[in-house]
């Protein structure tokens, strides 16, 4: 099996400060622009959405995936990890404060399809996320990824 | 059964739902086809359910489509539970 990589050491922040959803999202967008996913106007795009459709890109508690839709803004489907030192509140109700942001970006529809599976995966097994919650650990933090890639077949 | 998923573009948490209820559907032996759309094109479309996270199943007013909405997108029991309870009310029919 090859092992592919989902989520890029550039694309890890483990200890942003953000005060406000937008700078929240606006980290998230800067570390796709670094590992090479995505132009910064995805990021704007990715505020611009957030701004129109609202905060149910929360969708868990303490995690929200900003996106927006996949077209020439985005080199390589991809996505990033964004873990904030002190919460903020995005405006849902059930699921703030936001902790953990990981913004997506998609090109096709097959490949992010992949990266969405790979993402439930990963995300809807708790110990997981007590782990992205908390581990200082990059390293860790990426193999968690592979292993769901590995899981999941 | 054929469901509708919806979120804000059709593409994020709407096709998490969908694939999910795939695969709660291969679990439970109920087949289960749908697509998932975004909130402007979904409306005028037949299906049997829509699924819809609670944010957004809060917008979807005046469906003759029963709607199911969730809290937490990533909480697959939630989301079977919520099926099967809608499956079992409705499958006498």
């Amino acid at each position: 099996m090859k092992n592919k990589t989902f989520l890029l050491p550039d694309a890890v922040s483990l200890s942003a400060e953000a005060k406000t959803p937008e700078d929240a999202i606006r980290l998230a967008g800067d570390l796709l622009v670094n590992a090479h996913i995505s132009l910064p106007t995805y990021t704007d795009a990715m505020i611009e959405a957030f701004h129109t459709l609202g905060c149910y890109i929360v969708l868990a508690p303490h995690i929200a995936m900003p996106h927006a839709r996949p077209d020439n803004q985005v080199l390589k489907a991809g996505f990033g990890l964004l873990r904030l030192n002190e919460p903020i509140k995005f405006g849902h109700p059930e699921n703030d404060p936001v902790k953990l942001l990981i913004p997506l970006a998609g090109v096709d529809n097959h490949g992010h399809i992949e990266l969405l599976q790979i993402l439930a995966c990963v995300l809807s097994e708790p110990m997981n996320i007590d782990i992205l919650l908390s581990s200082q650990d990059v390293n860790e933090i990426i193999n968690l990824f592979d292993a769901g890639k590995i899981n999941e077949e | 059964m054929y469901v509708i998923t919806v979120c804000g573009m059709g593409f994020g948490t709407s096709l998490m739902l969908l694939m999910e209820l795939q695969s709660i559907g291969k679990k439970h032996n109920i087949k289960v086809s749908g697509e998932a759309l975004d909130m402007s094109s979904f409306k005028g479309k037949k299906a049997d359910l829509i699924v819809a996270s609670s944010e957004i199943a809060k917008t979807i007013d005046g469906s003759e489509i029963p709607v199911l909405s969730i809290k937490n997108i990533l909480d697959k029991q939630e989301i079977e539970d919520k099926f099967l309870q809608f499956f079992n009310q409705n499958k006498k029919e």
